[in-house]
């Protein structure tokens, strides 16, 4: 259950201002791909366009095409409800829904559609799921409980297993440790880790480390100045790109002489 | 310095140049002495000896503290008693409102059946015997009780729909679009528009479409929700403004449809505020007199049904029994039931903010662990 992405000349605009230029990348299935590049340079803006999420921010459009295992997203009829059910997405803040207790963040997906699903099902959905978040063991005893009570790091787990309890094809995540504590980050790191077997899964993070560690492919994204698009510098195995960069910029940047 | 180095100091380095702890109390006691004598010499008044003193107060804190403990501390401390003394001069009226009522009203409301009869039949060979041979006062406010509750809610019915409706298409569809910023101009004009406009405005449409005359207690309602849709269209558009986005996206990423998202994820979460925001829409056009005396006139008998026949409201009734007392001659049992009924009426209004903090807090998000 996890299919592969394959961008092609996409451009991204807001409103009139081209935000992202002319990218062409191809993400494995069942594995861990990381975006990485300084602030501003349109890797989140990139991420967000691979479930249609950008549209969501008025005067965001896109040009080119993104097929998941060869279907366009933005072909003629597609519905970005479709898309967003297939492509499941964590964002840089824990979010959990404030108004729902733990065991109905995890079931948002299913209720909020409405879907008919009887207890036992659910049940055994909202435990599959923490345990693939890792978090069961934490929360197991207090499911009544508001998501909101929870520590950060547990909440972002949270976000993690409502987002794989309506069992997407990719899982994007918008910086998912950037808030979080490093205890915290190791936790979601290893899930990261686990969630390829099945998954796949593009990061975006701003810790080189991380996508040291967690990636097995990694692409840098650059901005030639303020007001200028960002592109796509360089796309490659993480070891390759993290020790024999073709790039000088990605070379600068990963060895921190800029950025 | 050597003095300051002796261990019989009382007093930290650290606090000297500051005023004592008691000296405001000091301080408040010579004024208000000061202030009787100066009263005394041009005539007591307990207003002016407030007056008098609080001035005297002020000044007589203010200096010694700039004589001891400097200019920034004197200025703090004036600061101090002007925002003091401004919360006081605003809550003199409303303590002063409810004392007035309260002493008025208590003993109408206290009448037996007060609560439980109407005006039907009630004349004012009634009241004159009441004041001539100490009978009780007869007559009571249940009919205007009702029209007043029913009014009100068939006023909500229509306005909260309408009022969430317009909230929900100005923020989650307006966009700043020309048609979401005239709405939003035009429910400011609305906010301005003076009550009586309303029930005229509700009376001549019920006249063009119903036929000349007709005052029910709809009409009514639909004056008082003209008045009440703008204040709930601007609390509830406060109220969802302020649910993060991160929400809507979150439910967005997981497949949720845009309707879904508002219905189950963004009300939810603004509810308590909405729900405090239309109660406290309820309680402003709870008290309208004007719009319902031109649209529902005003009965002496009760009457359930609000699409057919004069309806009486508790403020219509207290005008009424003020301007034309039940007995020209004896007024008096008619003034007071008129202070009996803004005792309920006010009772109403403080019940209603009471219930808006309940459901406000009831509605809240949990924050449990």
């Amino acid at each position: 259950m996890s299919k592969r992405i394959d961008v092609k000349d996409l451009n991204v605009y807001y409103s009139k201002f081209l935000a992202v230029e002319d990218v062409n990348i191809n993400i494995d299935a069942k594995s861990v791909t990381a975006f990485i590049g300084p602030s501003g340079c349109g890797k989140s803006t990139f991420l967000r366009t691979l479930n249609r999420m950008h549209e969501v921010i008025p005067g965001a459009r896109v040009e080119g095409e993104v097929l998941l295992d060869g279907d366009n997203l933005y072909g003629p009829g597609v519905d970005p409800v479709t898309v967003r059910s297939q492509i499941g997405m964590v964002f840089q803040r824990p979010n959990p829904f404030p108004t729902m207790s733990i065991r109905d963040n995890v079931l948002a997906g299913v209720k909020l559609n409405n879907q008919k699903m009887s207890k036992g099902e659910a049940d055994a959905l909202v435990e599959r799921s923490l345990r693939g978040a890792n978090l069961w063991n934490e929360v197991k005893d207090r499911l009544a409980k508001p998501g909101s009570g929870l520590s950060g790091g547990q909440q972002q787990r949270l976000c993690i297993a409502r987002a794989i309890a309506v069992e997407p094809q990719v899982i994007l995540m918008d910086e998912p440790c950037s808030a979080l504590d490093p205890i915290s980050t190791l936790a979601i790191e290893d899930l990261i880790n686990e969630l390829k077997d099945e998954y796949t899964v593009v990061i975006v993070t701003h810790n080189m480390q991380q996508a040291a560690r967690v990636s097995q492919k990694t692409a840098f994204f650059n901005i030639a100045g303020t007001g200028k698009p960002g592109r796509l510098i360089e796309y490659g195995d993480t070891h390759t790109m993290f020790s024999n960069p073709t790039e000088k910029a990605t070379e600068d940047y990963v060895s921190g002489r800029f950025g | 310095m050597t003095a300051t180095l002796t261990p019989v100091k009382k007093r930290s380095a650290l606090t000297k140049g500051q005023l004592p702890k008691w000296a405001p109390y000091l301080v408040l006691a010579v004024a208000l002495v000061l202030g009787a004598a100066i009263m005394a010499l041009i005539g007591f008044h307990a207003f002016g000896w407030g007056l008098v003193s609080a001035i005297l107060f002020a000044a007589g804190l203010v200096g010694w503290s700039g004589a001891v403990e400097g200019s920034r501390k004197a200025k703090d401390k004036l600061a101090t008693c002007l925002v003091v003394g401004s919360f006081l001069i605003a809550l003199l009226p409303l303590v002063s409102v409810i004392w007035t009522v309260l002493v008025n009203g208590l003993p109408g409301l206290t009448d037996p059946g007060f609560l439980t009869t109407s005006m039907n039949g009630v004349t004012g060979a009634f009241d004159n015997k009441s004041v001539e041979e100490g009978a009780p006062v007869v007559g009571g406010i249940f009919h205007a009780l009702i029209g007043t509750l029913l009014i009100t809610l068939v006023a909500t019915i229509i306005s909260v729909p309408i009022g969430l409706l317009t909230a929900i298409y100005l923020v989650e569809y307006g966009n700043d679009r020309p048609l979401a910023r005239s709405i939003t101009f035009f429910v400011d004009v609305m906010t301005g528009i003076p009550s009586i406009v309303a029930g005229l405005f509700a009376a001549a449409f019920f006249f063009a479409i119903v036929g000349p005359g007709t005052k029910t207690g709809a009409v009514a309602a639909v004056a008082l929700s003209v008045l009440m849709i703008p204040v709930v269209v601007r609390s509830s558009e406060e109220m969802l403004k302020i649910v993060p986005n991160e929400l809507r996206e979150a439910a967005y990423a997981l497949g949720v449809r845009k309707w879904r998202t508002i219905l189950k994820v963004v009300i939810p979460t603004a509810i308590s505020g909405i729900a405090s925001g239309v109660t406290l829409a309820i309680a402003r056009v709870i008290g309208e007199t004007a719009p319902i005396l031109v649209t529902a006139g005003f009965a002496t008998s009760i009457n359930y049904n609000v699409f057919s026949g004069w309806m009486a409201s508790l403020p219509t009734f207290i005008y009424t029994q003020i301007l034309n007392p039940t007995s020209p001659s004896n007024p008096d049992p008619s003034s007071q039931r008129a202070w009996g009924a803004a005792l309920v009426l006010i009772i109403l209004v403080m019940l209603l903010n009471l219930i808006a903090r309940l459901i406000a807090r009831a509605f809240a998000p949990k924050t449990g662990r």
